[in-house]
């Protein structure tokens, strides 16, 4: 291998990736093509091995097992320095001696770019911060560091860039406005972005394509509307949003539908909405697809009756019920606030119902609960 | 207004000893400087004249043993940086869990006197240590070189007993170093070699530059090496001002020499800090 980096194009390709610190298996396992030009989001809770994939993928960590190709050529061992990818680091990491001039002409000149007056410039001007070409990094605000991070990086045009949790450090508006820009400097660079969140209202406003990363494993990959519409495991339709998980059985089908028993009463499921195994399934359904309806009001598609109000949050675009059902189970339901009156009030005896094609079928052995803890601790990750 | 004043309050202690202890004491070095013996006095005995070629006086009868102790403290203090600069750079970087116990490590030798480390290399040195005897075996050294009463002994005896005021700073100033900024660095294409050349040292300066000072001052005045390690012929400016002061009683001539060591010092620290340009560094 020469000092010069490799020019490699095209898709990025991880085969069957490991990575073990001793007993710890930090990636399991893990298989994925990452098409060239895309928007891709490894989303997943702390712990979940999609930063040590991204530093693998980056060679700041080898792996154990498995290889990374970039379109034909293999960068498994090859140095980070020689790789044709660039990160934008959680925190930046910016050159705290440098000028802001000197940090986004660091790739280049290392790789003896003539003419790198002319690419800092154009790139200051792509993240709109030109005036601050001769400050130090420590005289910016975290914003307009988080804006030089990604001009150092993607000034060297890499055939891949790497983003690990760039927003993090952000207060929630700018992180807001951030992710539309990003969005856009994409688009306008046309690079492949590879992006690690645990955010995953962040993941879905920007990437084209999410995975969903657990335990070191994929759970499921695919467009933001795919994963929220038709979650695969409870995992995915819990971390993605909140979703009413209900234990159920299926008795019979009817045509492309299967019939399910909840707890006596019976619906229906889409047959190609259900990743069950099994007849013993949980039937999934969001609470913004659910409608509330007060006994004796005429309504259709899936219908469970015998709830019972519990409890009423008004917050403003919708309203939130807790509606307790006769088996027990507390469902959450959203209801817009089209009118802008708080139609059902606590203890009301309320039937809930939704579209059959909203339903969505999970494996009945799973942990419902997985993925809906709340982490405080994520939100330090660093 | 007692907001204002509390400051100045704090400072009061530490203004009061510097006072008694340093400005007092160099006020009568200074008037001690330009003595003369009284005429037909006790040996000690002097009064003022102001007679300021004291200074020319003790400078050209002593510019072997000034020029000696700027050389010895050079080589002392490169010496020192060469070893303590990887030795810093491994404690921070690779230290994981052991780090504290290193660094105890580093500054273990302060837990005995000064003065004994520097008799016990003058045995490490001797013709009964380990040293001269290996060195022959390899004919590094013939039979009758001797390295005690050297200048080499001297040096290295300063490089020794300096080592932790270089270490410490340097280790003070990489272990604030960003992990990241150096993944960076490679991640932008900086080779090792490259990322230590443009990251790491510079963002060590800092620790160089007060570790050098730190290791040069005190070993430019040094007199406990030369005599102990040392020969006639290995003599720095501080074993003349010991001898003068404490042997000779000549007290003028010790006092211009002290005075022109601290001129020479501050001069060439001044030039120093200038051309690093710590200012520039965050």
């Amino acid at each position: 291998m020469t000092k010069e980096s490799i020019s490699a194009k095209g898709d990025l390709r991880l085969t069957r990736l490991t990575k073990s610190y001793g007993d710890f298996t930090a990636v399991d396992d893990l298989s994925l093509i990452i098409p060239e030009g895309s928007f891709f989001a490894l989303l997943g809770p702390s712990g979940c091995g999609k930063t040590t994939t991204l530093r693998m993928i980056a060679g700041l960590e080898e792996p154990t097992v498995g290889s990374i190709h970039l379109g034909s050529t293999d960068i498994t061992t090859t140095k980070p320095y020689q790789r044709p990818i660039n990160t934008v680091f959680q925190n930046y990491a910016l050159f705290p001696h440098l000028t802001i001039f000197e940090n986004i002409a660091f790739g280049l000149r290392r790789r003896g770019i003539k003419d790198v007056d002319a690419a800092v410039s154009k790139v200051l001007d792509l993240v709109e911060l030109p005036h601050l070409a001769q400050r130090k990094p420590t005289q910016l605000s975290g914003g307009q560091q988080q804006r030089i991070a990604l001009a150092r990086a993607i000034v060297n045009r890499p055939a891949l860039l790497l983003l690990d949790e760039p927003l993090g450090a952000l207060d929630l508006k700018l992180r807001r406005q951030m992710q539309i820009e990003l969005k856009w400097i994409q688009k306008e660079v046309g690079l492949t972005f590879v992006h690690v969140t645990h955010d995953q209202e962040e993941a879905m406003t920007m990437a084209d394509t999410i995975a969903v990363m657990n335990e070191g494993q994929i759970e499921q990959m695919g467009s933001p509307a795919d994963l929220y519409d038709n979650p695969k495991t409870a995992f995915v339709a819990n971390f993605l949003g909140q979703s009413n998980l209900i234990k159920g059985t299926i008795s019979g089908n009817d045509g492309d539908s299967h019939i399910v028993d909840l707890f006596g009463q019976k619906i229906s499921l889409p047959k190609n909405r259900s990743h069950a195994n099994d007849q013993f399934i949980y039937a999934g359904i969001r609470p913004e697809k659910f409608r509330i309806s007060r006994l004796g009001t005429p309504t259709s598609g899936n219908i469970l009756t015998g709830g019972h109000i519990e409890d009423v949050s008004y917050i403003g675009v919708s309203t939130q019920y807790q509606v307790e059902m006769p088996w027990g189970q507390e469902l959450m339901v959203f209801e817009q606030n089209d009118d802008g009156v708080a139609p059902f009030s606590k203890d009301e005896e309320v039937n809930i119902s939704w579209e059959p094609v909203f339903t969505f079928g999970l494996r009945g052995d799973e942990d419902a609960t997985a993925g809906s803890e709340v982490n405080p601790e994520e939100l330090d990750e660093e | 207004m007692r907001k204002i004043r509390t400051p100045y309050l704090l400072l009061l202690p530490g203004f009061a000893f510097l006072f008694t202890f340093f400005i007092l004491p160099i006020m009568n070095l200074a008037q001690t400087s330009t003595q003369t013996p009284v005429g037909g006095g006790d040996t000690g005995q002097y009064e003022q004249t102001l007679r300021f070629s004291n200074y020319i006086d003790a400078f050209v009868e002593n510019r072997e043993q000034f020029g000696r102790s700027f050389v010895y403290a050079t080589i002392a203090t490169l010496l020192a940086l060469a070893i303590a600069y990887p030795l810093a750079y491994a404690i921070a970087l690779k230290g994981g869990k052991l780090k504290n116990f290193m660094l105890i490590l580093v500054i273990a030798p302060f837990f005995t006197s000064f003065l004994l480390r520097t008799v016990a290399w003058k045995q490490i040195l001797g013709e009964e240590g380990f040293v001269v005897p290996t060195l022959r075996t390899f004919g590094i050294i013939s039979d009758s070189t001797t390295l005690t009463s050297t200048s080499f002994a001297v040096v290295m005896g300063m490089t020794y007993n300096f080592l932790p005021f270089m270490t410490l700073p340097l280790y003070a100033s990489i272990d604030r170093i960003d992990p990241r900024t150096l993944e960076a660095s490679g991640d932008l294409y900086a080779n090792g070699f490259t990322t230590f050349r443009r990251v790491t040292l510079p963002l060590s300066m800092p620790g160089v530059v007060a570790g050098t000072l730190l290791t040069f001052i005190p070993a430019a005045g040094d007199y406990v090496n030369a005599a102990i390690l040392g020969s006639p012929n290995t003599k720095m400016i501080g074993n003349v001002i010991e001898s003068r002061y404490l042997k000779i009683v000549d007290y003028p001539t010790a006092a211009a020499l002290s005075f022109t060591l601290m001129v020479v010092i501050l001069i060439l620290v001044t030039f120093y800090i200038r051309k690093a340009g710590t200012e520039e560094l965050v």
